[in-house]
């Protein structure tokens, strides 16, 4: 079963699993289960090629791909409709639980085939109903993306994966939906279907998480075993209204139904796909599929039923006042998942069969409707019944696969929709709701009526009446490929509707059975039952439907007196009042104030730590310490004199800037006393740049400051600090009066056979944990270029306007360059480099190395640009610092790769010693040319802060760049620059 | 000698963080300055002080230091000496685009920059 460290016990009880292999049954078989939902994904890319082709090769090559998972599919049909179950998976991520499982029952058999079949005909379809203006290759790219997560969907075995796939058709649908980019309402439609969807789907995946929680897996073929254990459970209720939640938003039940009107502003394959045959089915499907683990408690039948009863009558009326086709039809689909949803919430076997049946037929009659009303559109140019009517000779093909279609939906004998439509008023007849007998008989047959009304009005407005001469398009019928689609689908609703026992029969028994999860109720589908109560609501319905529409000016204008809350708007509203809510308090706590942010941060560690240090016991540490010398005492002294000098005058800034280089300076000779050669000289070298750096900067920084901060507000922060200084000492204290453990033996037993070097501090940095230097050279280099871009960017636009104006606060001294300082300056550069190069080359094996070699040469080439001049030193020393940063950087990644071509892991070093003349015997170690990308990174991101810095200096300065005259060996020159002054 | 050092690191953190408070950008440069001195320190110092017994390897050595803490702070040092240069040249610009040195200025509208809270 492999690693489930978190779940141990409740995974026992699983079948084996092997590892990246197909399982259980039939294994010759099984891989082509997941085939069926890899394939879309797999083909999405090709119609997006394919359109190069045309678009005839495009819609071949999409629909190639879902043939191809279609017959797949239908390879496994016999086993499924025999009742086996057909399995296939791997683990993926067994620690979380979330293995890629499929399986294949008769519920996932019906839904992948209505998913894979109508995709089939809707990608025909398309194929003449999108404009050559449209992008095909993407519209069928995206179908695809979105068949693929709906298949995967009803095949999932394992439900995190099942919920990976409901998020993609999430947004896999947006991208459909909101196909014409350049429609608003498009835009905005697919944005509140994304948001409505989306935030079903976050609930979903709470309540699935629950689920699984109490079931002990994430395997829906486990959790499925478990009814008992689920029902009794407390997390049962919660785990249930956020699962319905995610089912409701996604198949547009009351009162989330608002969204799905709206996404009919997408091409109408997309509607006919989306909104009537898949996604909208989802949330069916899934209350299908959990059916006999959730359903038969009380809340179960309260929430599911009364939510579909509510939706089905609700959405039936607002069809009937709808004059857009599309809109008409989709509160029509709206109002039939209300009603399977609610024959699901009945939680009686029979009931079940009735919405499985439903659904079949549902989805027959509703995609040819569809594609009707698209036809209309396509052909007549209006989809409005203001402008239609009178089609039925115009195109009498259309007219007669609506008129079918439409009369199926209104539940008129011998199609398809009369038969679960009895079946549904049968069970609604059987079923009392909070003791009231009356109820949902009644509100079902209400239903009815108006689902006869709008189903005739739409038949009727479009296509009887007379003839118009003001149709925006000459209508006449489409292309076969267009009309054969819906044909297809209107053969079905015949079909079905005069022999559902041969036609529907052996899935609808497969797939009720996969629903109740046990053996069947004896029904028959049948035309005929007898005088049932049923067929007394039937006709009602149609009485009474009929007569609505016969009166149908007075009833519209009795619904328009009515209240009609604007779903959008509200939406809008709502989304309106989180986005200001959250603004306002995101900027009332982020004001933008470095002081504030600082403040609560520091406030919060304090918090925290001395929480946790007042909570608990401490003992006090029992490490030996070592006695104090005077030296140090008195160093001690100079560096609490130097803080305090800092702190107190820190506004005058260049007493605070010298304070703080005295405490740099003791903390460096801390460093020698304590066995740090190594950090000593790193520390006194980056001194020294670090107040060239502050000297530069302050330059143009204000010299003096206002006292600004109140006295509360420095007792406030002195307070703070305090705390702070207390806590960082204390701890420090405490841990260097305790005994610890080190890895560093073996640093220090290795660093002379495995790294060739005897400094040990050095050999760590370039050998040891060489990737770590690597990174920080890097790090250093991004810092320089930084520093650059920054800078460089000052010099135009405002800023460098600025510098123009620039009036110096301070009188320049005028002996700008003095000639002790040019000429120590010059004898001492090839000195300097010397000893540059010496600390570099001793690093590997006395305290040295490419750190602290850089800072020493940086510091001996900066000192000639102080000395002699920036224009001097630059027209000497033409360096190319980017290129030295990016050189150093490369060399060390050489260093590194080039231990890959010998085979061994990135970085490993190597070494040898070899005979040179004259200098004897020496080592050289691979480190070294790693430590040498170390120490020109150094150079070239220390020269190019400082360099940069200078060149503001310069623009501020106003002086023509003293190329020439500080030459110390020009007389002519020192004459115009008179020294005693 | 550990309390020595010790309450070296408590005081730099202080005064680093008083300074890291101020309104002005350099006095919160030179905090930061203080700061960095402190950590690099403590870090060091998590590997115990030793005196006299630096971690190059000599065999007239009598042992040796823990050479890890102190080739982290070698890059720590180097590192900081990056970001001191970051901020200040920062510090630099907002001063040039804004004409104020206060740590909160905006550029152009709001030149005279508001004091904190």
């Amino acid at each position: 079963m492999g690693a489930r460290h978190c779940r141990a016990e409740s995974f026992d009880a699983m079948p084996p699993v092997g590892t990246l292999g197909p399982i259980k049954k039939q294994p010759g078989w099984t891989m082509s289960l997941a085939l069926i939902v890899m394939l879309p994904f797999l083909g999405a890319a090709l119609p997006a090629l394919m359109i190069r082709a045309g678009r005839n090769a495009c819609a071949l090559a999409t629909g190639s791909v879902s043939l191809v998972a279609l017959v797949l599919l239908l390879t496994h049909a016999p086993a499924v409709l025999r009742g086996e179950l057909v399995e296939a998976g791997w683990e993926w991520l067994p620690g979380l639980g979330l293995n890629v499982n499929f399986f294949l029952d008769g519920l996932g058999l019906l839904f992948a085939g209505l998913i894979l079949g109508i995709g089939l005909l809707i990608i025909a379809y398309a194929r003449f109903y999108l404009s050559p203006d449209d992008p095909m290759g993407t519209f069928y790219s995206f179908l695809l993306l979105f068949q693929g997560a709906m298949v995967g969907i009803v095949l999932s075995d394992n439900v995190l994966l099942l919920l990976i796939f409901w998020e993609l058709t999430s947004l896999s649908s947006f991208l459909l939906i909101g196909y014409w980019k350049h429609l608003p309402e498009g835009r905005q439609g697919a944005r509140m279907a994304l948001t409505v969807t989306g935030a079903g789907g976050l609930a979903l995946i709470a309540g699935m998480l629950l689920l699984g929680e109490i079931a002990g897996s994430y395997e829906l073929t486990e959790i499925l075993q478990q009814p008992e254990l689920i029902q009794a459970s407390p997390l049962y209720l919660p785990a249930l209204v956020l699962i319905l939640g995610g089912c409701f938003t996604k198949s547009a039940q009351f009162p989330f139904h608002f969204w799905l009107p709206h996404a009919m502003a997408a091409p109408t394959p997309v509607s006919a796909y989306l909104h009537s045959a898949t996604m909208v089915k989802a949330g069916i499907f899934l209350l299908a599929r959990l059916w006999p683990v959730l359903a038969g408690t009380d809340a179960w039948f309260y929430l599911v039923a009364t939510t579909g009863l509510a939706t089905m009558v609700i959405a039936a009326v607002i069809a009937l006042f709808k004059d857009d086709l599309k809109g008409l039809l989709a509160f029509s689909t709206v109002s039939h998942l209300g009603l399977v949803t609610m024959l699901l919430g009945f939680g009686t076997p029979i009931a079940a069969v009735a919405g499985v049946f439903h659904i079949i037929n549902h989805a027959t009659f509703k995609a040819a409707l569809f594609m009707s009303a698209g036809i209309v559109d396509h052909e007549a140019g209006s989809r409005d019944m203001a402008h239609l009517g009178g089609l039925a000779t115009l195109m009498p093909i259309t007219a007669t696969l609506a008129t079918l279609a439409g009369a199926s939906m209104a539940g008129i004998p011998l199609l398809n929709g009369f038969l679960s439509k009895e079946m549904m008023l049968d069970a609604a007849a059987q079923t009392s709701w909070a003791g009231q007998v009356w109820v949902v008989p009644l509100f079902a047959t209400l239903g009815a009526v108006f689902s006869v009304a709008y189903s005739f009005r739409y038949v009727v407005r479009v296509f009887f009446g007379a003839r118009r001469d003001s149709y925006p398009n000459p209508p006449h019928d489409p292309p076969v490929g267009m009309w054969l689609p819906p044909a297809l689908l209107v053969m079905l609703v015949v079909l079905i509707g005069l022999f559902p026992a041969t036609f529907a029969g052996p899935l609808v028994a497969a797939t009720a059975a996969a629903v109740v999860g046990g053996p069947l109720p004896d029904y028959q589908l049948a035309l005929w039952h007898g005088l049932t109560p049923a067929v007394g609501m039937s006709v009602a319905a149609v009485a009474i439907g009929l007569s609505l529409l016969w009166r149908y000016p007075v009833v519209r204008a009795a619904w328009q007196a009515g209240p009609h809350p604007e779903a959008k708007a509200m939406l809008r509203a709502t989304i309106d009042a989180l986005v200001s809510t959250s603004r306002e308090l995101v900027h009332g706590v982020h004001n933008g104030s470095l002081q504030r942010y600082l403040v609560v941060m520091l406030a919060a560690m304090l918090a925290l730590g001395f929480t946790v240090f007042l909570t608990t016991s401490h003992a006090p540490g029992m490490r030996p310490t070592l006695p104090a010398v005077p030296v140090a005492v008195v160093a001690w002294l100079l560096l609490i004199g130097a803080c305090t000098t800092a702190v107190l005058l820190h506004r005058r800034r260049l007493v605070a800037l010298v304070a703080v280089g005295v405490v740099g300076l003791i903390v460096s000779l801390g460093f020698v006393y304590l066995s740090a050669p190594d950090l000593a000289l790193t520390q006194i070298s980056v001194e020294v740049v670090t107040v060239i750096l502050m000297l530069l900067a302050l330059n143009f920084l204000p010299k003096r400051m206002p006292a600004e901060s109140s006295v509360g507000r420095r007792l406030r922060d002195a307070t703070i600090a305090g705390l702070a200084g207390l806590g960082v000492g204390g701890l420090a204290w405490a841990a260097m009066t305790r005994d610890f453990e080190s890895l560093s033996g073996y640093y220090l037993e290795q660093s002379l056979p495995g790294g060739g070097g005897s400094n040990v501090v050095n050999v760590i940095l370039v050998d040891f944990r060489g990737f770590d230097t690597f990174g920080e050279i890097i790090v250093l280099g991004i810092a320089a270029l930084a520093i650059f871009a920054l800078l460089d960017g000052a010099l135009r636009g405002s800023v460098g306007r600025r510098l123009d104006a620039w009036v110096p606060d301070q009188a320049r001294s005028k002996g700008r360059h003095p000639m002790m300082m040019v000429v120590a300056t010059r004898v001492m550069l090839p000195l300097a480099l010397t000893v540059g190069v010496f600390i570099f080359l001793r690093g590997h094996n006395v305290p040295g190395g490419g750190f602290i070699a850089g800072l020493v040469v940086a510091i001996a080439l900066v000192m000639q640009y102080m000395a002699s001049g920036f224009g001097w030193a630059a027209q000497r020393m033409k360096i190319d610092y980017h290129a030295l940063i990016g050189s150093g950087v490369l060399i060390a990644a050489v260093t590194g790769v080039a231990s890959w071509l010998a085979g061994f892991p990135f970085l490993t070093s190597t070494f040898g010693h070899f005979h040179v003349p004259l200098v004897g015997d020496i080592e050289l170690a691979s480190a070294m040319a790693f430590d040498l990308g170390v120490f020109l990174t150094v150079i070239g991101a220390v020269m190019l802060a400082l360099a940069n810095l200078s060149r503001i200096g310069r623009r501020a300065a106003h002086q023509a760049v003293n190329d020439e005259p500080m030459d110390a060996y020009r007389p002519a020159v020192l004459k115009v620059r008179p020294r005693e002054a | 000698m550990e309390f020595l050092v010790a309450s070296a690191v408590g005081l730099l953190t202080a005064a680093g963080v008083f300074l890291l408070l101020r309104a002005r950008t350099f006095p919160v440069v030179l905090g930061l300055t203080l700061l960095s001195y402190a950590i690099n320190v403590f870090l060091f110092s998590m590997g115990r002080l030793a005196v006299n017994l630096p971690p190059v390897i000599n065999d007239l050595n009598k042992g040796y230091t823990d050479p890890l803490p102190q080739a982290l702070v070698l890059t720590a040092i180097v590192i900081s000496f990056g970001m001191t240069a970051v901020i200040v040249v920062m510090a630099l610009r907002a001063y040039l685009e804004s004409g104020s040195d206060h740590v909160d200025a905006m550029p152009e509208r709001r030149s005279g920059g508001k004091d904190g809270q």
